[in-house]
């Protein structure tokens, strides 16, 4: 067993071991979610609280069941909605719920580093489930469970990631996970979609889709962020879908078993067509979602027997 | 009062010396320089310490009015003291903005409590809004030493073609701050590596030369006295260059910050790292360095900008920007000394000789008639900074914590001992 983190804040902080101890265990929690009994007792007694700073269906939804299923008493807070609305700022939101004393906070925010700063100031262990366009451990950890249960690896790899990558924090803990796990990796985008000093992160660039995908193992689709973008960054969806929208013509440049992924929600005719993305043969995006329960579960886990394993020595520490 | 110091190592920024001597003032002005100690006079053993010009800070923010809570004058006026710094030129970025002479005449009044010299700037158009040019010719008559909408940029740029037209008719110094208002818009960092792995919205270094660009096209067309009020990239400076070798009338400063500092520190997003414009790669603060030892770039600065703790307490994309500076000005500045990159005659130049030139001020040296502003200063003793033994209100400095080197022992103004550490 090796993971000692506190919190699960981004990719960057794991280690390529601590990224396989979360997938090995998520193997497992894929195997029990399968079953008719879907419950285990690994969260018994602890509180979990989702405060989605930014709305989110899918993402809020897959913690709320993992935390379930591992029988923690869960709680969403859409925090979009309440508080902050009355002024009041992120730490004093964060004093507020440690004082309820829950043990999993589970937090995204529209704010890069605002979780790391809300982690600094509570006693439970804090789960970033999206901050800005910094990170989003979770899904990384999830497309990487369902590279290596697709490919049988998650090692030596050519994977093309594409689309909006300047807006993307999917593509950020992607970037870290698959490099620190050794793949060759590809970023295709408009130029006006790749972050600056990408250059320096050890990937290979492409602005024609087609080159980029030559060879390719696995297609990481991004949603293109409208959400994110202050205007201008594409002449119009209709020629980025022309450019970059991924269709079976561009697909068969990518090696013939090349499995084609996207972390939803999807834009259908704007970043994959729509045929495509629903092919069983070579879309895993079902199987993506399937994976972010179990990863989930893994992590809090995970994070949970450290929380427990702290508390308990400050205990015996106290008893002396 | 006749002070004669002795066994002093006087800093001269004007011959450019570093050596054993003494130095005799009398009634607020320096009388001696190597003179025999007058009859009645006081001496004062400097014991192989530094002897100094007072600093001449230009851009330092003080929160009256507006924002007393932040700093005060009196506040300021301590922290400077405790700094070496003897004048304080003050940014007019209140609320509301300095702007009219009237305004003016209030700040002017509250920084009789500050115990170092006050000199005032005042905004370059109405609310530094960028559009309507204030009174120039009255705010001058007030007072005012220089113009600028400090990091407000306009890009009304006719309307500030109009504003330095009329600036120029009056002799008056624009202190412009370089910056592609729309490049820059929303940005917490400085866009490449860095802010891609943190996620962070980035400025182009290059809006800081398009900035300066135009700043420097508006001086050619208008012949106004101009002044860039932070060069932090290496990339404007051949535009810097360029401007002073065809003999317009321009000037530029640097952020300590920028002088010591890079973005990599910025780290998990410490706000207290977050600046105006931000922190730079590290072959930028090379290069300003290297700017200030040849001269190219003119002026040092605090760029002090006191924040109080629940505004920096945010996500770094909504915290507040810059930070204290008056009392790690120098300390922070004789890191480069320390590092072997500049001599202290030559950061004295930058610190108190060419900004007092610039305002067209008697001070920043050491000679017979200039006036007794003085810091006395042990270069070498080292401490670990603690910020809440700052004197500002504010607490906001990105050195707690560090090992620094170099204390004020003294400062002067006028010949009165206002600090003595």
């Amino acid at each position: 067993m090796s993971f000692r983190a506190r919190h699960l804040l981004g990719i960057e902080q794991l280690s390529p071991q601590e990224i396989t101890t979360i997938l090995d265990l998520a193997d497992r929690y894929v195997d029990l979610n399968r079953r008719t009994v879907k419950s285990s007792d690994a969260l018994a007694g602890l509180t979990q609280i989702n405060m989605f700073f930014e709305n989110s269906t899918r993402t809020q939804a897959s913690f709320e069941l993992a935390g379930k299923r591992l029988g923690a008493d869960v709680m969403n807070m859409s925090v979009a909605a309440s508080s902050v609305k009355k002024g009041e700022t992120l730490i004093d939101t964060a004093m507020t719920l440690n004082a309820m004393h829950p043990d999993l906070l589970v937090v995204r925010h529209g704010a890069s580093g605002a979780v790391n700063l809300l982690a600094s100031k509570v006693n439970c262990a804090v789960l970033n489930a999206g901050d800005g366009r910094h990170e989003h451990p979770t899904q990384a950890l999830l497309d990487a469970l369902t590279i290596r249960r697709a490919k049988g690896r998650i090692q030596r790899l050519t994977i093309a990631i594409c689309g909006d990558i300047a807006h993307s924090r999917v593509a950020r803990s992607n970037l870290i996970l698959l490099g620190k796990m050794e793949n060759r990796l590809r970023l295709i985008a408009p130029p006006t979609l790749m972050p600056s000093g990408v250059e320096h992160f050890g990937c290979e660039l492409y602005d024609d889709m087609r080159k980029g995908l030559e060879g390719a193992d696995v297609v990481m689709m991004l949603r293109l962020q409208k959400e994110r973008m202050d205007g201008g960054f594409i002449p119009s969806e209709r020629e980025y879908y022309h450019r970059y929208g991924l269709d079976a013509e561009k697909l068969s440049f990518a090696k013939p078993d090349a499995i084609v992924m996207h972390p939803g929600p999807m834009n259908r005719g704007v970043e994959i067509d729509g045929e495509l993305a629903d092919d069983i043969n070579r879309s895993v995006i079902q199987d993506q979602v399937e994976m972010g329960v179990a990863v989930r579960m893994a992590c809090m886990d995970l994070l949970a027997r450290n929380l427990r394993a702290e508390r308990g020595r400050a205990a015996v520490g106290t008893m002396v | 009062m006749t002070l004669h110091f002795t066994n002093a190592r006087l800093i001269n920024p004007e011959s450019g010396t570093d050596e054993i001597g003494s130095l005799t003032i009398d009634n607020g002005v320096i009388v001696a320089l190597d003179g025999d100690a007058p009859v009645g006079a006081s001496e004062v053993d400097c014991g192989g310490h530094c002897l100094a010009p007072g600093i001449v800070d230009i851009g330092v923010k003080i929160g009256e009015p507006g924002e007393r809570h932040k700093e005060s004058f009196r506040s300021a006026g301590l922290a400077a003291s405790a700094g070496g710094i003897t004048t304080m030129v003050v940014r007019p970025d209140t609320t509301p903005s300095i702007d009219t002479p009237e305004v003016l005449e209030f700040v002017t009044r509250r920084a009789a409590e500050a115990r170092v010299r006050i000199l005032h700037m005042a905004a370059l158009t109405k609310a530094r809004a960028g559009h309507e040019m204030t009174e120039i010719g009255f705010l001058l008559d007030a007072g005012a030493v220089a113009f600028t909408d400090v990091f407000k940029v306009s890009s009304d740029t006719k309307a500030l073609s109009r504003a330095f037209t009329y600036a120029r008719s009056l002799g008056a110094l624009v202190i412009g701050h370089p910056q592609e208002p729309g490049l820059s818009v929303g940005a917490a960092a400085t866009s490449g590596k860095f802010a891609s792995l943190r996620g962070l919205p980035g400025v182009s270094a290059m809006a800081e030369r398009i900035g300066l660009d135009r700043d420097l096209g508006l001086v050619e067309m208008t012949g106004a006295r101009y002044h860039a009020d932070q060069i932090t990239t290496a990339r404007s400076l051949p535009a810097l260059e360029r401007a002073k070798a065809n003999g317009f009338d321009v000037t530029a400063g640097v952020s300590i910050h920028h002088l010591t500092l890079n973005e990599i520190d910025v780290g998990d997003y410490r706000t207290f790292f977050k600046f105006t414009p931000p922190l730079r790669s590290e072959e930028d603060r090379i290069a300003m360095v290297q700017a200030v030892a040849e001269g190219l770039i003119d002026v040092i600065g605090s760029f002090h900008t006191p924040a109080d703790e629940e505004s920096k307490r945010l996500p770094f994309e909504e915290a507040a920007s810059g930070a204290v500076g008056l009392e790690t000005l120098l300390p922070a500045a004789l890191r480069l000394y320390h590092a072997g990159q500049l001599d202290l005659p030559t950061l004295f130049r930058a610190l108190a000789l060419n900004p007092a030139n610039r305002l067209g001020l008697p001070q920043g040296r050491l000679a017979v008639g200039a006036p007794a502003d003085l810091v006395l200063f042990d270069p070498y003793a080292p401490y670990l900074l603690d910020r809440f033994k700052l004197h500002s209100k504010s607490k906001n400095t990105p050195f707690d914590g560090c090992r620094m080197e170099g204390k004020v022992l003294a400062t002067y103004v006028a010949g009165q001992a206002v600090y003595q550490g």
